[in-house]
């Protein structure tokens, strides 16, 4: 099939991310960022990846707009309100050209699905065949996650952990 | 069938284009509020199709329920900073 269900998805993507930096005011950017997070999710849904859209969805949608608007709170309306200046003349030459180069990248990137790139032939195989035996958990991803890459899913949490405190500092109200 | 889930697929997704350009062009804040809660709904809608196409719609319920429930806390966290700033 030619046209594939993604491209729409992704023009709404553009348009959306184009939005929120070129919109006035900080609370529709927020809510445009909203709308990107579900449209990213949907792509993510599209492909096959639905624990990643789910992730997503929580962290993009619901958790981002949620912190943007409590930095909002404590914000003056005269920030809220954007004058941005006309890009000058360097950033005008110098974005073009780095996303033609990332264009240029991109084209050495395998296929979607393709059978012989080498993440699907380096290790993944073996995680298919072994991982009942080795863990004893039907689902594979779980079995990735939390047996084989244990320590880095235990550093991630800590990661996010340290963020999430660092965050309620930040937020917590003044006064008591 | 296949045929018929993603021709409702496609002109959901205009829809939210509908959808989008109330967001994006809306006079006041209120506007693109409803633009964005409407998006959100259609999304969810997307979401289940998707898995009807897919055949796994069990897997995918879960995620349109985890949408649900997160568009709601957006909008009562978006109504609360409205109620306690005043719309600009």
């Amino acid at each position: 099939m030619i046209f594939t269900f993604e491209i729409p998805l992704l023009l709404l993507m553009l348009v959306t991310a184009a939005g929120a930096i070129l919109v006035k005011d900080l609370m529709s950017a927020v809510l445009l960022l909203g709308s990107y997070s579900f449209f990213l999710s949907l792509v993510w849904a599209w492909l096959g990846a639905v624990d990643v859209a789910f992730v997503e969805a929580v962290v993009g949608a619901g958790l981002a707009t949620v912190l943007f608007l409590l930095t909002l709170f404590g914000t003056a309306p005269k920030d809220t309100r954007l004058r941005r200046p006309p890009p000058s003349l360097t950033t005008l030459i110098v974005f073009p050209l780095l996303g033609i180069l990332l264009l240029y990248a991109a084209s050495d990137i395998p296929g979607f699905g393709d059978p012989n790139s080498p993440a699907n032939i380096h290790i993944s195989p073996t995680y298919l065949e072994r991982s009942f035996q080795d863990t004893h958990t039907p689902n594979v991803v779980t079995a990735v996650l939390m047996d084989y890459r244990s320590l880095d899913t235990m550093v991630e949490t800590v990661v996010i952990f340290a963020s999430g405190i660092a965050c309620a500092l930040l937020l917590r109200r003044h006064g008591k | 069938m296949n045929i018929f889930l993603f021709c409702v697929m496609v002109s959901l997704t205009i829809l939210i284009g509908a959808y989008l350009y109330r967001v994006l062009q809306g006079p006041t804040i209120f506007d693109r509020l409803l633009g964005h809660n409407g998006i959100s709904t259609k999304a969810i809608i997307l979401l289940i199709v998707m898995g009807i196409y897919f055949d796994r719609v069990d897997m995918f319920i879960d995620i349109s329920i985890g949408y649900a429930l997160l568009n709601l806390v957006g909008a009562l966290a978006i109504a609360k900073y409205l109620e306690q700033k005043g719309h600009p």
